[in-house]
């Protein structure tokens, strides 16, 4: 399972307020806490300065990595920021957030995750709109699953986002994702999953509960990945809970070492 | 029931989202002889206003303002046949869309669905829509505003690029301009010169009702 630590984002604002004043040590701080509770990749998302987001990214990527050793995602929707992150990342392989279906998109980004060998998330939507359904979804992946395999993209560096929609304005948008997550695992077995948690929430009371609960039941379909906030320590000790029962964690250490750690006390 | 007591009692329905004792009660109080325009403004129009500000004050979420629209829609609907011929008054047109580029449509179509339901006359261009449409749909519909929708930081400069065509094609001071979207607030619309920013569909409606006012 790969946990990718959202929290440096300019979109919240004291990741925004530190960004804009260079407030090194809270970057840094924010970083090093994320490893510290299980982050695989730390997210570096900048989007929000539309000015100067490339310089933005640049300080970012060096200040996280002077902080912390572990590989980035590098999450724009601006592919000269994205490159400009790739530029200076140093550690493991990066990842790219994202690359989708749509014409510009792909033709874009795909450049950049042959260029720096990167991992990439690859969202399921195209110029024909946002999907709806699975079969919408499916029809995207599969476009997308050929295009980067033939552009030679190792399937294991291939992370599918089924794109998460709030079910508080479509009833069906969570049961879309989760057979979404199934037919994907199905007919693409050497692929991965990813997603956000929050925007199933979106428009709802006590988001927590249905974020950590879709955790749960996207991973039961076979998700293997999140971008979360690894700080929350009742979301990483379901996380790896679910991880257990799913029969992904051998001889139940991981979830053993999670009790060690005192994340079930509370 | 007497006249006030449907009129109470749809207003209720509307709160509730009960689409189906909207229509009944709508239908009774046709049937009773009450103005259509009176059924919209003094029963159905007053739940929406009311379910907006349960809303407003997190008494009420996302899915009890779409059922109360369309609960209220429903009732508009039942309307219609006797509505044609009396001139309905509306607050004013509004033309609305997503910039090029951006397929986001979810956070638009319910300030559309909040506009429509509150009384104004709304034209919905879709996801997608180049400045050049927006321009020609002016010229051709003459709103009084015009919604710009952006969801993504690479896309919200169409918001200023729309606005600008505007201004050379001479048609800025025609319109009023309102932009929302995740990445916008008040700062970026005093930048790019629109007239209004809404963070909410709640709001929206309030933006435009003023923008219209000062029209």
């Amino acid at each position: 399972m790969l946990i990718i630590g959202e929290l440096i984002n300019t979109s919240r604002k004291a990741i925004n307020e530190a960004v804009e004043n260079r407030d090194v040590e809270y970057i840094q701080r924010i970083a090093r806490e994320q490893v510290e509770a299980g982050a695989n990749y730390v997210d570096v998302n900048c989007g929000t300065m539309v000015f100067d987001e490339v310089e933005t990214m640049e300080w970012l990527v060096n200040t996280v990595q002077e902080a912390v050793q572990a590989p980035l995602c590098i999450d724009s929707p601006n592919p000269r920021a994205i490159e400009a992150g790739l530029t200076l990342a140093r550690y493991g392989q990066p990842l790219i957030n994202s690359i989708t279906g749509e014409n510009e998109r792909y033709n874009e980004i795909l450049p950049l995750v042959l260029k720096y060998k990167t991992k990439v998330v690859a969202l399921c939507m195209d110029d024909s709109g946002m999907p709806e359904t699975a079969e919408d979804r499916m029809q995207v992946g599969r476009n997308l699953h050929q295009r980067l395999t033939e552009a030679g993209v190792a399937e294991d560096d291939i992370y599918f986002d089924p794109l998460v929609k709030p079910v508080s304005t479509g009833d069906k948008a969570g049961l879309e994702v989760l057979d979404t997550v199934k037919l994907i695992t199905e007919e693409f077995p050497n692929v991965h999953k990813v997603c956000g948690l929050s925007n199933v929430s979106f428009g709802l009371p006590n988001r927590k509960i249905l974020n950590q609960l879709f955790m749960v039941q996207t991973m039961t379909m076979g998700m293997d990945s999140y971008i979360l906030n690894p700080l929350d320590t009742t979301m990483m000790g379901y996380a790896q809970a679910s991880a257990t029962l799913l029969g992904k964690d051998p001889y139940c250490m991981n979830y053993l070492n999670v009790h060690r750690k005192g994340l079930y006390d509370k | 029931m007497s006249r006030e007591e449907i009129l109470t009692g749809l207003t209720e329905a509307v709160i509730e989202g009960d689409d189906g004792l909207v229509v009944e009660l709508t239908q009774k109080a046709a049937d009773a002889g009450i103005e259509p325009l009176v059924i919209i403004n003094e029963a159905l129009t007053k739940g929406i206003r009311i379910v907006g500000q349960y809303f407003g004050s997190g008494q009420y979420f996302l899915p009890d303002l779409l059922l109360g629209a369309k609960a209220m829609d429903a009732g508009v609907k039942l309307l219609e046949p006797l509505l044609l011929g009396t001139s309905r008054e509306f607050y004013g047109k509004v033309l609305m869309g997503t910039v090029q580029g951006d397929l986001h449509e979810i956070g638009k179509n319910i300030v559309g669905m909040m506009l429509k339901t509150s009384g104004f006359e709304v034209i919905d261009l879709g996801v997608d829509v180049p400045a050049s449409k927006f321009i020609d749909k002016i010229k051709e519909l003459k709103p009084n505003v015009i919604g710009i929708s952006a969801l993504l930081t690479t896309t919200i400069g169409r918001q200023k690029e729309i606005i600008e065509v505007l201004t050379e094609e001479g048609l800025r001071d025609q319109v009023k301009i309102m932009i929302g979207g995740a990445p916008i607030n008040q700062a970026w619309a005093e930048k790019i010169g629109a007239d209004g920013y809404a963070e909410d569909a709640i709001t929206a409606v309030e933006v435009c009702k003023k923008l219209v006012a000062s029209a």
